[in-house]
């Protein structure tokens, strides 16, 4: 009797698996679908994505969009919403990407040598913020200002690269790995430091069943995809 | 108005003049043979004409970025670059207020007594000569509406512009780009200011428009 009341319990948990709303940095994109599937194959709960530039999700957190795990690519971006735990999850750093048949750099100089260079949004989106602080330490951005398209997140600069339209983009190395159009021309080692914060949003729907998955997250198999996508996880 | 938002306004006005400068002519041309001619096709014509008033802008964007890109089957026969240049900002707005010129001309053509164009002709005219000194002076009103209509969607244009034009402050962000951009950033007092700016224009481009359109009732 007594197990089958067990059961029962575990059938309706079963049934009412909850779904937990993920609000994700663009340059996540590919690693975390890799990793919900993994989890997925233990677990019950349904993750569901929306990625996007970072601080365009920390915009519509607070305007109340609904939302339990906040994953974004800089602290400014986090630091405008509420959360109840928050860790610094991974680093990540800059490279040029180019067309497979586009100019080569050998010095961040080099970057003159390019018409246009897709960025995102360099004012607001980490990953464009990020570029013009690594340009702003080379003395670079001044003459690199007017050739820059901005565009809407880090992987809209990468696919103007990789449709030809860009001759240049600054993006996540990660972001360089997942596309077979674009060459990674240079590696910017001396840009700014790149942090991605995670956290528990405060008005979470589903605050168990999301910090299980944000367990899951810092856990060593999420580690292990997180670094076969090329981000370096801090300890 | 800051300097930004006028150099902004100045963008938006001369390319959407420019655009609709440039679809006039074939715009002209394509809605006389629908309204005065038969010929093999003509529906498909018109439905084609018609389509990017009802595609998804932004799908119509997708198609000028394939075609236009550096790569696209026309973009690689360019001797300039379209995409992300000024060029495709007017290629967008061409392309999508091209429907409600065409639309507009084509009614006011068909307003035309027909019997007037051929009495010209008994008297000796010849085709242009009809078409230039009766049938457009006689549509010229409707045409005029048709032209700022079309002149007012491309200055509203957002869908195609933003994929095939980017958002580029100074060289391709239009008065839309910009509202879209400022309310990203966040700065919704200046996407304010812009949109009062958007409500003007428009307000002036119908309120012309029907000012066109009463004289002639």
């Amino acid at each position: 009797m007594r197990r089958s009341l067990l059961l029962a319990l575990l059938v309706a948990a079963n049934l009412h698996a909850a779904e937990v709303r993920v609000l994700a940095a663009a340059s996540l994109t590919d690693v975390l679908q890799d990793i919900a599937k993994q989890y997925q194959k233990s677990a019950y709960d349904q993750i569901v994505f929306s990625f996007g530039a970072s601080n365009l999700l920390a915009r519509q957190i607070e305007a109340g969009a609904p939302a339990d795990l906040f994953l974004s690519a800089d602290e400014r971006s986090m630091s405008r919403v509420k959360t109840i735990a928050k860790v610094n999850m991974l680093t990540n750093s800059l490279v040029v990407v180019v067309p497979a048949d586009g100019h080569t750099m050998k010095t961040s100089r080099d970057l003159l040598k390019m018409k246009t260079i897709a960025l995102a949004e360099p004012s607001s989106v980490p990953a464009g913020i990020y570029a013009r602080e690594w340009l702003e330490s080379q003395k670079l951005w001044t003459a690199i200002a007017p050739r820059v398209v901005p565009t809407d997140n880090v992987r809209s600069a990468l696919a103007a690269v990789a449709a030809g339209n860009a001759d240049a983009a600054i993006v996540y190395k990660t972001d360089a790995m997942v596309s077979k159009k674009v060459r990674v021309t240079y590696r910017a080692t001396n840009g700014p430091r790149i942090v991605y914060p995670f956290a528990l949003l405060k008005d979470a729907k589903q605050p168990q069943a999301a910090r299980r998955f944000l367990n899951y997250l810092k856990g060593p198999s999420a580690r292990a995809i997180f670094v076969r996508h090329g981000f370096d996880v801090l300890p | 108005m800051s300097s930004p938002d006028l150099q902004i306004l100045g963008l938006t006005l001369r390319t959407a003049a420019l655009a609709t400068l440039l679809i006039v002519p074939p715009g002209l041309a394509v809605a006389w043979l629908l309204a005065r001619k038969r010929w093999r096709g003509k529906s498909l014509v018109e439905t084609f004409v018609a389509l990017p008033l009802v595609m998804p802008p932004v799908a119509t964007g997708l198609i000028l970025l394939e075609l236009f890109g550096r790569r696209g089957p026309i973009g690689s026969w360019l001797p300039f670059d379209v995409v992300f240049t000024w060029r495709a900002v007017v290629l967008a707005m061409m392309v999508m207020s091209f429907p409600l010129l065409v639309r507009a001309a084509r009614v006011a053509f068909e307003e035309v007594d027909p019997r007037l164009e051929r009495i010209a002709q008994t008297l000796g005219a010849r085709d242009a000569r009809v078409f230039f000194t009766i049938t457009l002076p006689l549509a010229m009103r409707g045409i005029l509406s048709g032209v700022l209509l079309a002149f007012a969607r491309a200055i509203g244009e957002f869908g195609a512009t933003i994929l095939v034009a980017g958002n580029i402050p100074g060289r391709t962000m239009t008065l839309s780009l910009a509202i879209y951009n400022l309310v990203q950033l966040g700065r919704d007092a200046d996407a304010f200011r812009l949109l009062g700016i958007a409500v003007v224009i428009a307000f002036l481009a119908v309120w012309t428009t029907e000012a066109f359109l009463r004289r002639r009732a």
